[in-house]
């Protein structure tokens, strides 16, 4: 019974700065409907868990044996030796450090400027009125249907006019604003930031800069933590656009990774995947100490919409 | 309170009291308060579209003008680095009479529906059992996105060694139960299975924490009025669960089918040295890599425009019948 009470834990720590009315919603129609979980629910549970888990788990039993043991069935369990012999051969075949560096690069900048100008058009769709706020709004979100697939072919003209191609540039300019940003700004901020606060700044004469930065970046800040992780992951992932803009002598980590992974010549399988587990490690190290709080960004702005 | 901020919005003298800052603080002259209003009204009046202006800037410039440009490059002979030729709808035409064309029209198809339909319909058994009280909560739904941090890439390049028809350890489990080496690459329906498998992969976590999301914010009341007029679990949550997280539901469907729809680097990677092609049979080609084909292989622009404006037009098909079903799913329900 005393489990009933307690709160809900999902929301994350973070959830403390929206206003109460929601937080109390959420944990009444949470507790009505706190069954107990019966053995069942755990089973299903735990083969998801399995199901998860086990693709990465043996990504680093793969990355740490030879090809040969690969190949050889029954397929090892468990981790080998040979990761350090395997991590030197995917330095060897590809600028990884490089790779690194530059995927921080692009998925920093994107995720830094995602971060603010969404937090700026959120703030001005959230609380601020203006002509034709509701249409712009629209657009917004309409926007998020278009693929890129429609938009790469003059983007590469473009680039390659500009002698972009396989710079970096070509693919931090495209992504400096995301439409997904700016409603989840937008959804954060209608609830988070009391119109009171704003008036007051108003009221004391502070000019609108002012009140952008002494009252909405702070109320706005743990969003703005999340949209910028959620951004990051986004970014250090993307594929379909650096894959085309960039080149293997100048790749993102995942351009890197399709260059590892095709080509006609003899593969060795555990050398590619030790390139995979490179490449998702540091992700996953962010995921282990930051995964709450992605949890809860994620779900964050899908209740309403 | 209100009032007197009304009366500073409407661009009048701010209200005594509150108004007068320290001096100098700002360097502004404290004298000129008819400066400052005007000043003050345009803040207020143009600061919003300054505050939009970078997405909608960068949507004109990267977004709605590749887009036009797309279409009008669609309607032309181009080739990479070269001149447009203007030829009408010739590119359609030869679109029309490729069978490659409709075969990846198809493969999209079919490799759209077996990743998005399981893997939602499992998204929602997830959310239904991590809505329960349970031990452990925190790690479950933290284990199941962990997928989410792997990129196409990396779990493309992983999953092709599980599936390998040789030495994949999938065939070896299938081999247990009598399932003799399934070709997971050679064969059509396989090869698909295998990629919509990454896909579902990466993509139920996700969704379950949105539905879950969604379930947590349905009123107890109709939970309890349910119990109390005798409905089971499983008829509480076919009548109460579902219909309050219709919106939610049909907010997953739309992205999912948008994201289907553009399949591009899970079959390119899974294929290895064939992948663009989607197999040696175009087995697994989608949409999006056949026109990554005709472009960057092949070198043939406008067709690859043609292509990029055939599937924008199957995703506005594909809207407008969505929300035709939401609007009678609306009617249906009385509002």
């Amino acid at each position: 019974m005393a489990q009933l009470t307690e709160p809900v834990a999902y929301p994350g720590p973070r959830h403390s700065s929206t206003p109460q009315r929601r937080t109390r919603r959420l944990r009444a129609g949470g507790a009505g409907q706190q069954n107990k979980g019966g053995p069942l629910a755990y089973l299903f549970l735990i083969v998801a868990t399995l199901v998860s888990l086990f693709p990465l788990y043996w990504t680093v039993v793969a990355a740490s044996r030879t090809d040969t043991e690969l190949v050889t069935p029954p397929t090892p369990l468990l981790p080998g030796s040979h990761l350090i012999d395997n991590l030197k051969i995917v330095w060897d075949q590809v600028d990884m450090t490089k790779a690194l560096i530059n995927s921080t690069i692009v998925a920093g900048c994107v995720a830094l400027s995602t971060v603010l100008f969404s937090t700026l058009a959120g703030f001005a769709f959230a609380k601020l009125r203006f002509r034709g706020r509701n249409a712009l709004l629209t657009i917004v979100v309409a926007t998020m249907t278009i693929p890129p697939q429609l938009t790469v072919i003059p983007l590469y003209q473009i680039i390659t006019n500009v002698g972009w191609v396989g710079h970096l540039q070509s693919v931090i300019l495209p992504s400096l604003v995301a439409a997904f940003g700016v409603f989840f700004m937008r959804q954060f901020l209608s609830e988070a930031l009391p119109i009171e606060l704003i008036e007051a700044a108003r009221v004391d004469g502070a000019h609108s800069l002012r009140i952008i930065w002494h009252v909405v970046f702070p109320v706005a800040r743990p969003a703005m933590a999340v949209l910028g992780m959620l951004v990051f992951v986004q970014s250090w992932n993307d594929f379909f656009w650096p894959f085309i803009a960039l080149s293997q002598q100048n790749p993102t980590v995942q351009v890197a990774l399709a260059g590892v992974g095709s080509g006609n010549h003899q593969i060795d399988h555990a050398v590619v995947v030790c390139a995979a587990l490179v490449a998702t490690l540091p992700l996953l190290l962010v995921f282990a100490v930051l995964g709450r709080q992605i949890v809860s960004g994620i779900t964050a702005g899908a209740v309403k919409s | 309170m209100a009032t007197s901020v009304r009366a500073t919005s409407d661009g009048g003298p701010p209200p005594s009291g509150t108004a007068p800052r320290p001096p100098g603080r700002r360097g502004a002259p404290a004298s000129s308060s008819g400066w400052r209003s005007r000043l003050y009204r345009l803040d207020t009046k143009a600061s919003p579209y300054a505050y939009i202006a970078p997405f909608f800037l960068c949507f004109a410039a990267f977004g709605l003008f590749p887009l036009i440009y797309t279409g009008w490059l669609s309607l032309n002979e181009v080739q990479l680095g070269g001149h447009a030729k203007w030829v009408g709808f010739d590119n359609y035409t030869s679109l029309w009479d490729n069978e490659f064309f409709w075969k990846a029209l198809r493969n999209t198809f079919t490799l759209g529906v077996i990743s998005t339909v399981p893997q939602l319909l499992m998204a929602l058994g997830l959310a239904h059992l991590l809505n329960y009280r349970l031990r452990a909560r925190g790690f479950f739904r933290v284990a199941i996105l962990a997928p989410y941090a792997t990129s196409i890439a990396a779990a493309s390049l992983v999953f092709v060694q599980l599936f390998n028809p040789d030495y994949g350890m999938i065939n070896q489990l299938l081999g247990h139960v009598g399932v003799d080496h399934v070709q997971w690459a050679s064969s059509k329906w396989p090869a698909q299975i295998a990629i919509s498998t990454i896909v579902t992969w990466r993509w139920t976590g996700y969704n379950a924490l949105i539905y879950l999301a969604a379930m947590q914010a349905v009123s107890a009341d109709l939970y309890e009025a349910a119990a109390l007029d005798g409905a089971s679990r499983w008829r509480q949550f076919i009548s109460v669960t579902i219909p309050s997280i219709r919106p939610t539901i049909f907010f997953t469907i739309i992205v999912s089918t948008i994201g289907a729809t553009q399949l591009f680097g899970e079959p390119l990677i899974y294929g290895g040295g064939v992948g663009v092609t989607g197999g040696t049979d175009h087995q697994y080609q989608t949409l999006s890599l056949y026109m990554y084909d005709k472009g960057w292989q092949v070198g043939e622009l406008g067709q690859a425009s043609a292509v990029a404006w055939v599937m924008l037009l199957i995703l506005l098909l594909i809207g407008a019948v969505q929300l035709l079903v939401i609007r009678s799913n609306r009617r249906k329900l009385g509002g």
